[in-house]
């Protein structure tokens, strides 16, 4: 099958500007500036089905729509390269092996929306991908698909780089403008919506790597092609699934969206590692519910997994064996949790360390029976918080009390944890 | 005190910015590179180039990972502890780092060389267990394959 991400992909090493030429890149913005208006690409878009693949699933089409056609000043685009979700890692291996399907799809984006200019946040430690699109942005431009006067035409439109310097919370697409613009990167209050008042209070979209990558397959192929890609009825396109954990290759893949978790793992990620058998897994990055074996046919794809009670996400999906310890592998992602809260609010800044407390209690035998209950309270309460990343972080607790409450009990009742010899 | 040299690319690029302070990330870490950390004087300067006041500076230096507002050595090991390199037995390796360093996590080694931190995810959980070191990131980490890369590095 012709997936559309990975096609330009060497082995081991970023495609050459030449090369992603020659097998049709940058056709798709030629054909957009000379042949179709701005709306026409925003609707082959919406024709699509593409979905914003950061994590929240939310149609890229439709998102663009909410920027008001007649405000006046500029407007923005943010792409988001923040990835700071345990278990992702999809952006990175993207743009380490090709940087212009981004740059294409942000400019055609850029096209879409009037936009003049458009910013790709990176986090810290993707440098390589930094250095990977800064050459990219430069061949663009020297090229005439970027920069002044695209291929000869009225419209002009420049990417800029902003490298971060490290904190999940920047992903969060408010704390993301707020740390673009240099102030601390703390949340802002909804609404107004980024759409109206986003970036130095202009309209203002973000979408993440994938999602934008995505775009010059669309509008090269159109969006009866895009949506065939998937394996289910109702998905869209191809999607990066990027697998660690207990299972013998970890790898990212493209694969059609819809594809059922178990061919993941056994087909591309070979199966469980030697004498490892599958118990759980998270499917789409550490804010993310559980999944058991019982999920493994469920299509990966966002429908149907919100169906079984998880996210798709961000595609990250990690893999757990009968020998890992459930409890801790939440302990673990908690701990993440409250040590990356921003401490803007309450719940969040005082319910995830109080919740790492009594999964630390569980976990190390000092756990007692009324703590599952305090975790149940804690899962509705964090709900209040004010941004995402509390409810990101009891995703995980909620899935472990749905499916293995027994192993926590276990814990409790033993006094001690019955993985540990 | 800064060069001349570097106060004026760093005033370049506070003023090529849309507004001043979208370059405060930048000038930090230029700053920090310089110091070696984000001292005192560096967030007064940052403060002074960016139009901010220093308290406006220090929200921001305290909040991001790779700022250091504490001294730290030559190369920063950031470990990584995520759910990932957790499946694939970080905490081994954290351990063996601390042992084979003499400190704890957030210690510096007495020959002032490095510094051992943990870190949120580093985006390379199909490389697991990983870290980085002085910004260089390393996979695959083994108790021996961390020696080498110490060794290495140490001596680069």
């Amino acid at each position: 099958m012709d997936l559309p991400l990975f096609r330009h992909n060497r082995r081991d090493r970023s495609v050459a500007f030449k090369e992603y030429r020659s097998e049709g890149g940058f056709e798709a913005l030629k054909r957009a500036i000379t042949g179709m208006t701005p709306a026409e690409v925003q609707q082959t878009v919406i024709d699509s089905g593409l979905r914003g693949r950061g994590g929240a699933g939310f149609p890229t089409g439709k998102k663009w729509s909410f920027v008001p056609r007649d405000l006046p000043g500029p407007r923005w685009i943010i792409c988001n390269c923040d990835e700071m979700e345990p278990g992702t890692y999809k952006d990175r291996v993207l743009l380490e092996h090709n940087p212009y399907s981004l740059i294409e799809g942000m400019t055609l984006a850029c096209y879409a929306l009037g936009v003049r200019h458009g910013f790709i946040f990176i986090r810290k430690g993707y440098e390589q991908a930094a250095e990977n699109l800064a050459r990219a942005i430069d061949e663009a431009k020297k090229e005439g698909f970027l920069g002044e006067r695209i291929l000869g035409s009225e419209h002009s439109i420049d990417i800029d780089l902003h490298l971060s310097a490290g904190r999940y919370i920047c992903g969060e697409e408010t704390a993301l403008i707020n740390a673009l613009e240099g102030k601390r990167p703390n949340p802002r209050q909804k609404p107004p919506f980024p759409a109206v008042k986003g970036l130095w209070a202009g309209p203002t979209v973000v979408n993440n790597v994938e999602t934008l990558a995505n775009i010059p397959g669309i509008l090269a192929r159109g969006a009866a092609w895009f949506k065939g890609l998937a394996m289910n009825p109702e998905g869209a396109g191809s999607k990066l699934f990027c697998v660690s954990g207990s299972v013998k290759d970890r790898a990212c893949v493209e694969l059609p969206i819809g594809i059922p978790l178990g061919d993941i793992i056994d087909g591309p990620c070979g199966g469980m590692r030697l004498g490892k058998r599958f118990k759980a897994c998270i499917p789409g990055g550490a804010s993310t519910q559980f999944l058991t074996a019982e999920h493994l046919k469920v299509p990966m794809d966002y429908d149907p997994v919100a169906k079984v009670g998880s996210r798709l996400g961000s595609g990250g999906i990690i893999v757990f064996d009968q020998d890992h310890c459930l409890v801790e592998a939440t302990l673990n992602l908690i701990t993440f949790f409250a040590r990356e809260s921003c401490g803007w609010c309450t719940p969040c800044r005082e319910g995830l360390p109080y919740v790492r407390e009594i999964l630390t209690r569980i976990e190390t035998g000092y756990g007692k029976e009324d703590d599952i209950a305090i975790l149940r309270e804690h899962i509705k309460y964090l709900n209040y918080s004010f941004c995402a990343l509390a409810p990101g972080a009891m995703a995980p607790l909620d899935g472990l009390l749905r499916h293995f409450e027994d192993e926590v009990r276990e814990h409790i009742v033993k006094k001690k944890c019955p993985l540990k010899k | 005190m800064i060069s001349e040299a570097l106060k004026k690319s760093l005033t370049e690029r506070v003023a090529g910015a849309i507004t001043p302070r979208e370059a405060a990330v930048d000038v930090m870490k230029e700053l920090q590179a310089h110091y070696g950390w984000l001292t005192d004087e560096a967030v007064a300067e940052a403060a002074s180039l960016l139009g901010l006041s220093p308290l406006q500076v220090e929200e921001l230096a305290t909040f991001y990972e790779m700022i250091y507002r504490r001294p730290v050595g030559k190369k920063v090991i950031h470990v990584c502890d995520s759910i990932s390199c957790w499946c694939a037995d970080c905490d081994g390796i954290i351990e063996h780092l601390k042992k084979r360093l003499g400190v704890e996590l957030g210690g510096t080694t007495a020959d002032g060389m490095y510094t051992l931190l943990p870190c949120a995810c580093m985006g390379r959980c199909g490389d697991s267990p990983a870290m980085s070191v002085g910004g260089t990131p390393y996979g695959h980490l083994t108790p021996h394959l961390v020696d080498e890369i110490l060794e290495k590095e140490r001596r680069a």
